[in-house]
C-alpha cells in the first residue's frame, strides 16, 4: 500500500511517500509566501523520487501549521500525534519525542503503540525555535550552518541573561563588543536554547530514549547542548530530522484504512 | 560606488531643558537623579526638590559613560558646577553602574515617586512603558510603592519591540503614533505575541497589500493589548500615569486607554524623566533628614579615592 505525508511548517514544506512501510520518496520546499504552490512543488519532487504517478496513492494525509492549505487529502492530523508517530516509526522504543522546528518547539510521552499520551508546546515565542539560532546567527554575522560546528569548539560555560529572542540579539552585541570569540557565544546561544527545550521536555518526563526530530537536529551544536542538559549519553535522531512529522503523516494515513 | 547610509529609524531626539528662573545659589540641598535605562538615560538636577534642570539621552554601550553623559548634559544647559550637587542618587537598568552615584534605588520605587511628583499626588497607578520592560505599579498619595507587577523577560509590548517595527517598516518612530491612524478602518492586531514572529507576520501582511499605516495599526493595537493584560492583572485605581517613552506614542495610549476606561493623568514635563526625578527627590529626602553626603564618611573616601 502507498501512503503519502504532507507537512506544511512555517518555514518548509516536507512531501514523503511511503510504500508497506518503507519511504520510497520525498520532497522538500521553502513555504515562502504561497503554501499551495509550496505544497504542490514538493508533493511533484517526492512523486518523482518514488518513480510513481499521482493515483498510485492510496491515501494522503496532511499535518503542520499550515494543513488547513493542503487540499485533496483524506486526514488530517494535528502536529502532536504526527510527531508522536514519526518518532516510532524510526525508533519503536522511544517514549519521549522532541520536534524543533523553525517557529514551534514541542514535546511528547508515547506509549508503546506511538500514540501521545502527554504533550508541551511552545508557539508563542522564538526563544525556543529554530527561529532563536537563526535570529542570533545574523547578530554574530554567522551563516546557520556554522554556528552547530563553531559552538562545538568551545568549552567555556557563559549564561546569557536575556530569554527573549530580541534582547538576546543586543546581549549577543554585547559579548561581541566585550572581545568574547564567536566560538564561545556561539556555545551560550546554543546553551541558552537548549535549556528552554529540555525544561519543555522535563514537563512531559524524560525516558531514557529521547528522539528529536525537526530541522534543528541537524546543528550538532544544539544536540551537543540537549546531551549535556538532559544528562544522556545519546539522544535518538533519524537521518532527515525535519522530515518527521511527514513520515508521522504517512503512518496515520495507512492507519485509517 | 555609492556608499548607502542606512537611515536609523528607532531614533529619537535627545534634549535637555533648565529653568532660567531658578536661582540654584540660595537652594539649601541640590540632589541629582541619574536614571540609566536600557535604552535611554536621564539626568535630573533639583533644587530643594523642583526640577532645576535635565537631560534625555540615549544609552550608549557602557553604563558609567551614559550616567556621565547625561549629567553633564543638563548641566551644561545651567551655570552650575557640579561639585555642588549635594546627593546623587542612581535608579534603573544600570544603577549598579553610575559612578557618582552616593546610592542607587530600584527604578520600581523612583518611577512611583517621580510620577507622584510629576502627574501629582492623586496618582495610584504608575505604567512605565520602557525600552526593556513595562511596569504597573501601585501607589499611595505620597508616591510609595504598595504593589507591582513586571515584565521584563519578553521583548512583546516593549519600546524595544516597537523600535524594530519601526525600522522593519522604515518609518521614524516619533511619527509612529501619528501615521497609525492614518487608515480607514480600524485592523485587528496582529496575532503573534513575539516580537520575531509578528515581524514575520508583518511582512506577510504588507506583502498582501496592507499599507504601511495599516500594519503600524495593528502592531500598536497589540501592543496596547499586551500592556493591556499587565495592567489589568495589576488592578487600575485612578488616578492613572503612564511614565516612560512609550507615554508619547499616542499609537499605542489612545488605544491602551479605552481598554482601560480611564483617561490618562496629564503632565507638562517629559514623561521619560519620571524615574531621574524620583531618584533626585529620594536624594533630597536623604539630605533634609541629615543624611545627605557632607556628612558622611563616604564622601571623605571619594574625595581621596578621586584623587
Amino acid at each position: 500500500m502507498i501512503t503519502a505525508g504532507i507537512d506544511c511548517g512555517a518555514k518548509n514544506t516536507k512531501t514523503v511517500i511511503m510504500k508497506d512501510g518503507k519511504i520510497i520518496g520525498k520532497g522538500e520546499v521553502l513555504t515562502g509566501f504561497d503554501q499551495n504552490k509550496a505544497i504542490l512543488a514538493c508533493w511533484d519532487m517526492a512523486l518523482k523520487e518514488a518513480g510513481i504517478s499521482e493515483d498510485q496513492v492510496e491515501a494522503t494525509c496532511g499535518t503542520g501549521s499550515g494543513k488547513n492549505a493542503i487540499k485533496n487529502v483524506k486526514s488530517l492530523v494535528n502536529d502532536i500525534k504526527a510527531m508522536a508517530k514519526g518518532a516510532h516509526y524510526y525508533f519503536p522504543n522511544a517514549r519521549t519525542v522532541a520536534d524543533v522546528g523553525a517557529e514551534e518547539g514541542r514535546a511528547a510521552k508515547l506509549d508503546e503503540r506511538g500514540n501521545p499520551v502527554d504533550f508541551a508546546i511552545n508557539e508563542k515565542c522564538a526563544a525556543g525555535a529554530g527561529a532563536f539560532i537563526e535570529a542570533m546567527g545574523r547578530a554574530l554575522e554567522t551563516p546557520l550552518e556554522e554556528m552547530g560546528p563553531l559552538a562545538l569548539k568551545s568549552d567555556k560555560e557563559i549564561p546569557m541573561n536575556a530569554q527573549c529572542a530580541i534582547f538576546a540579539e543586543s546581549e549577543v552585541v554585547g559579548l561581541i563588543h566585550a572581545k568574547t570569540s564567536k566560538q564561545d557565544i556561539s556555545k551560550a546561544i546554543h546553551d541558552a536554547m537548549a535549556s528552554r527545550i529540555v525544561s519543555m521536555i522535563r514537563r512531559v518526563g524524560v525516558n531514557p530514549d529521547v528522539v528529536m526530530l525537526g530541522g534543528v537536529g541537524y546543528n550538532p551544536g544544539f544536540v551537543g547542548a540537549i546531551k549535556r542538559e538532559l544528562n544522556l549519553e545519546r539522544i535518538y535522531i533519524p537521518e532527515d530530522p525535519e522530515y518527521g512529522m511527514a513520515v508521522g503523516a504517512a503512518v496515520v494515513a495507512g492507519e485509517g484504512t | 560606488m555609492t556608499e548607502e547610509k542606512k537611515q536609523e529609524f528607532w531614533r529619537w531626539t535627545e534634549s535637555n531643558w533648565a529653568n532660567p528662573d531658578m536661582e540654584w545659589n540660595k537652594a539649601k540641598f541640590i540632589t541629582a537623579g541619574i536614571d540609566v535605562g536600557s535604552v535611554s538615560s536621564q539626568a535630573v538636577v533639583m533644587a530643594d526638590g523642583e526640577i532645576f534642570t535635565y537631560a534625555n539621552m540615549r544609552t550608549g554601550s557602557d553604563s558609567p559613560n551614559s550616567a556621565r553623559n547625561a549629567l553633564n548634559f543638563a548641566l551644561k544647559a545651567t551655570d552650575m558646577p557640579e561639585d555642588r550637587i549635594d546627593y546623587c542618587v542612581g535608579t534603573g537598568y544600570g544603577r549598579v553602574n553610575v559612578p557618582m552615584a552616593d546610592r542607587s534605588v530600584t527604578e520600581i520605587a523612583c518611577h512611583a515617586r517621580g510620577a507622584n511628583f510629576i502627574y501629582g499626588p492623586e496618582v495610584r497607578t504608575v505604567l512605565d512603558v520602557g525600552g526593556q520592560d513595562i511596569k504597573a505599579i501601585q501607589c499611595d498619595e505620597k508616591g510609595r510603592v504598595t504593589n507591582f507587577l513586571m515584565n521584563d523577560k519578553c521583548a512583546a509590548g516593549t519600546g524595544r519591540g516597537m523600535e524594530v517595527f519601526a525600522d522593519l517598516l522604515g518609518v521614524p518612530i516619533t511619527e509612529v503614533g501619528e501615521r497609525s491612524f492614518q487608515v480607514k478602518e480600524e485592523p485587528q492586531a496582529v496575532s503573534s505575541t513575539c516580537v520575531v514572529y509578528a515581524k514575520s507576520e508583518a511582512t506577510g501582511l504588507l506583502r498582501k497589500g496592507w499599507t504601511t499605516e495599516k500594519v503600524l495599526a495593528a502592531y500598536c493595537r497589540a501592543m496596547a493589548e499586551r500592556i493591556y493584560s499587565l495592567v489589568e492583572r495589576l488592578g487600575v485605581e485612578p488616578a492613572f500615569a503612564i511614565t516612560g517613552g512609550m507615554a508619547k506614542n499616542m499609537g499605542v495610549i489612545d488605544r491602551l486607554m479605552p481598554m482601560i476606561g480611564l483617561e490618562p493623568a496629564k503632565t507638562k514635563w517629559d514623561t521619560q524623566i519620571a524615574g531621574a526625578v524620583g531618584a533626585a527627590l529620594f536624594g533630597y529626602a536623604l539630605c533634609q533628614k541629615g543624611k545627605g553626603r557632607k556628612d558622611t564618611k563616604r564622601e571623605k573616601q571619594r574625595m581621596t579615592s578621586d584623587k
